[in-house]
């Protein structure tokens, strides 16, 4: 049967059908539809993690017990999980392991875009790239076999352009695969220093036989069209490739990346007149090709920066066809995405800004658009996690130069869990005064509403142990009276708590809790309340615009609110000095 | 032949869900399909598309400047961002409906007035359509997605190479199949 599955899709079914029986993750964009898919197949025990390190032991140690398992994040989740990988590389594993890695050339929904293939080449760990849906659900099932074949783990890489297009893919039955048999291995799965230093030697003979492999592998292949123009390609760069040159070139299409392939390179080299090497991002094949003696043209021509397309590749191999097109006059205003309508982040962003003295370290979710206008707030955004400990070290540098500029570290419930507690932990023990904000919406908003540890919920909709993020918090040592929980709809309340935390000489808390305005079920609660503007008395003062709310506009020379996106918040009453705007339930 | 097409609109206007349809629409008369879209940033209120390739045997999912066959555009202005894309003698299909982004929100930019003037001065083969207030008429704003479906499916000339409506009652709850399928006539009819 064929279906059209994004890769994502492909990669669940493959895992599906390769008896994958265990698999965890941390959501993240491109990867996070993986997961979601692997939940509806019943005979696969499928997680949510706290974050990609976490999934990765949690996979790793299933692999180990004998389980085929997968693991699967972003790009920058694996500088997350890199510590487990590195070790999993010398232990091995019993089940097969599979990571798979979503990078996002072009940055759609990252903060860089890393490209890690290198960290095959670092870990020492296989790696393939499959270049569409067949492909991510064909070579996952590759990959447990070669996995178990060599006792190693697997990396799998995909690009936001293989995880979210779609294409038919033919669907197969599951595998049938026992759970191994656990055997106590100390010298192989203990890695102290005395254990360990001999398994490196092992893992160098695997990586030679895995070199070998690369030669013959069947997803390693010429394809002859044209000797002219030869081009060595992988992923998704394939694609565009082919599309542009189709038999006016031959392709070496490298599917299994690592070890790369040293003889058919050579092979392919010396039978086409000129060697293109095609890939995105960073010259990884490229360089391993000059570092065989071989001249290739790669990132002379094409860009390291940013997603190939087929623009590009035939902007540089076929120069000469004009692309003509159609251009009108108009300045496109630009669409910068926004806190919704009724986002919760708002209000504390608005208390925050008064505080035009302070710096605000942020974090990785939606409240990182707290960046732009008109609420500008945020002073810095690195990784999950540096909200708060980003925050510790401006305020000791600010010490240091003698400056006692207040700093407030901002943070959402998904991104604590994953990285925030120990920074928290971190500010307590330093005696940091640091004032943090943890934006409690009650889900994992920007990567689409995935359950986490304080909702009560896992993947599979079970119901477990809500995380009490307060509890947390004053567990760790933040002294009650420093602990302010605020509904981020109630201005008032907000801006005290924000006021406090100004003042605050100690590490201070302020849970701002209130749950994301498109949970289904905050939707259809507040589906009938609105607001709206009393234009007798409005004065068109605009204050109201500078809550940033999509729902509220100037159109024509009359403020006006679009009641089909508000949902009632009532923040742009709640700063109206005029009484202009009322409270309207429909 | 490979044929190429896009739809751009805004965070939820429902493009996606149409593109998901047109493309097992296609995929029903036996052509291979390709289709990306980008998730994540742009759900909130972004600018978004989805790129559409069907033909005997599709490679790249994307489409480069110019080779577009067809723009469905669900706003005004997000007609004239991706009209680079569109091939000489292409078809544009502009739904006649504003959304004003925060930075005209806010006053840092104007939304342009003359969008569908100089649309016409310039573009051949061009449908603008009041989508948004034929599906308000029909009972429910956010149908106009498939009024500009029914639009795009009658420029391309597949209109009785799929039964539609099938696929339409396939990806939508029971109780918006009569709206939706009235929606997607009047698309059909307003070419």
């Amino acid at each position: 049967m064929k279906k059209i599955l994004t890769g994502n899709e492909a990669i669940a079914r493959g895992a599906y059908e390769a008896g994958c029986q265990v698999a965890a993750a941390y959501p993240g964009t491109p990867s996070t539809e993986i997961l979601e898919n692997m939940a509806s197949y019943k005979e696969i025990y499928s997680q949510w993690s706290v974050n990609e390190k976490v999934a990765l032991e949690v996979a790793g140690g299933a692999a180990i017990a004998g389980a085929r398992a997968l693991c699967a994040m972003k790009h920058v989740g694996l500088n997350v999980a890199a510590d487990p990988l590195f070790t999993l590389a010398y232990t091995g594993i019993n089940g097969g392991l599979v990571v798979v890695t979503a990078d996002d050339p072009g940055l759609h929904s990252s903060q860089n875009e890393q490209d890690n293939r290198y960290y095959a080449l670092h870990a020492k760990i296989p790696m393939l790239e499959p270049s569409d849906s067949q492909e991510c659900l064909d070579y996952i099932k590759y990959a447990f076999q070669l996995s178990e074949d060599f006792d190693i783990p697997v990396l799998f890489r995909v690009t936001t352009r293989v995880c979210h297009s779609k294409s038919l893919v033919t669907l197969g039955q599951r595998q049938d695969v026992r759970v191994k048999e656990y055997k106590k291995d100390v010298k192989k799965y203990c890695m102290i220093p005395g254990f360990a230093k001999f398994r490196h030697p092992v893992l160098e003979k695997k990586l030679k036989k895995l070199r070998e492999l690369s030669n013959e592998s069947p997803l390693n292949q010429i394809i002859w069209g044209d000797r002219k123009i030869g081009i060595i390609t992988s992923g998704i760069s394939y694609q565009h490739a082919r599309e542009v040159m189709g038999d006016n070139a031959s392709y070496l299409k490298i599917g299994l990346s690592y070890p790369l392939p040293d003889k058919l390179i050579r092979e392919f080299a010396q039978r086409v007149e000129k060697l293109y090497v095609v890939e995105e991002n960073d010259p990884y094949i490229e360089n391993f090709v000059k570092s065989l003696g071989l001249d290739c043209i790669g990132k002379d021509a094409f860009p390291i920066c940013g997603e190939l397309n087929p623009e590009i590749v035939q902007r540089v191999l076929v120069p000469e066809k004009e692309q003509k097109t159609y251009c009108v006059d108009v300045q496109v205003p630009a669409r910068p995405p926004v806190l919704c309508a009724g986002c919760p982040h708002r209000g504390i962003f608005y208390a925050l800004k008064k505080y035009k003295d302070a710096v605000v370290t942020g974090d990785i979710g939606c409240y990182s658009l707290g960046i732009l206008p008109p609420l500008s707030v945020t002073d810095t955004l690195i990784c999950m996690g540096a909200g708060i400990s980003a925050g510790i070290g401006f305020e000791k540098a600010f010490l240091q130069g003698d400056k006692d500029t207040k700093v407030f570290g901002v943070i959402g419930d998904s991104t604590f869990f994953h990285s925030g507690i120990t920074s928290l932990i971190d500010a307590v023990y330093n005696n940091s005064k640091l004032a943090i904000i943890i934006l409690d919406n009650r889900t994992t908003a920007m990567t689409g509403h995935q359950e986490n540890p304080g909702t009560g919920k896992t993947l599979d909709g079970d119901i477990s142990p809500v995380i009490d993020i307060k509890e947390i918090v004053r567990a760790v040592g933040v002294k009650p009276e420093n602990i302010l929980v605020v509904d981020p709809y109630d201005l008032v309340q907000t801006q005290e708590a924000v006021d406090k935390a100004y003042e605050a000489v100690e590490p201070f808390v302020i849970i701002a809790k209130r749950p994301c305005a498109l949970l289904k079920e905050v939707q259809k609660q507040r589906a009938k309340l609105k607001c709206a503007i009393n234009q007798e008395k409005c004065t068109k003062c605009k204050v109201c615009l500078r809550l940033g709310c999509p729902a509220i506009a100037f159109k024509e020379g009359v403020m006006t609110i679009d009641e089909t996106a508000c949902n009632g918040c009532t923040l742009c009453m709640q700063v109206c000095r005029f009484g202009a705007i009322e409270r309207m339930s429909k | 032949m490979t044929r190429s097409l896009i739809l751009a609109g805004v965070g939820g206007q429902g493009t996606i869900l149409a593109s998901n349809i047109l493309a097992q629409g296609l995929i029903n008369q036996g052509y291979d399909v390709k289709m990306s879209e980008i998730h994540g940033m742009a759900q909130r209120g972004g600018s978004v598309n989805t790129q559409i390739r069907f033909g005997k045997k599709v490679y790249s999912p994307m489409i480069a400047s110019g080779e577009a066959d067809l723009i469905l555009a669900f706003e005004k202005v997000e007609a004239v961002r991706y009209l680079n894309y569109l091939k000489p003698g292409g078809t544009l299909i502009v739904n006649d409906y504003e959304i004003y982004s925060t930075t005209v929100l806010t006053g840092q930019e104007k939304y342009p007035t003359d969008v569908l003037d100089k649309l016409k001065d310039t573009i051949e083969n061009l449908f603008v359509i009041p989508a948004a207030k034929i599906a308000k008429d029909l009972g429910n704003i956010k149908a106009q997605n498939m009024v500009l479906l029914g639009a795009a499916v009658k420029a391309l000339g597949i209109v009785v190479d799929t039964n539609w409506q099938d696929v339409i009652m396939a990806y939508l709850p029971e109780r918006y199949h009569n709206v939706n399928i009235r929606a997607f006539k009047e698309g059909i009819e307003a070419v």
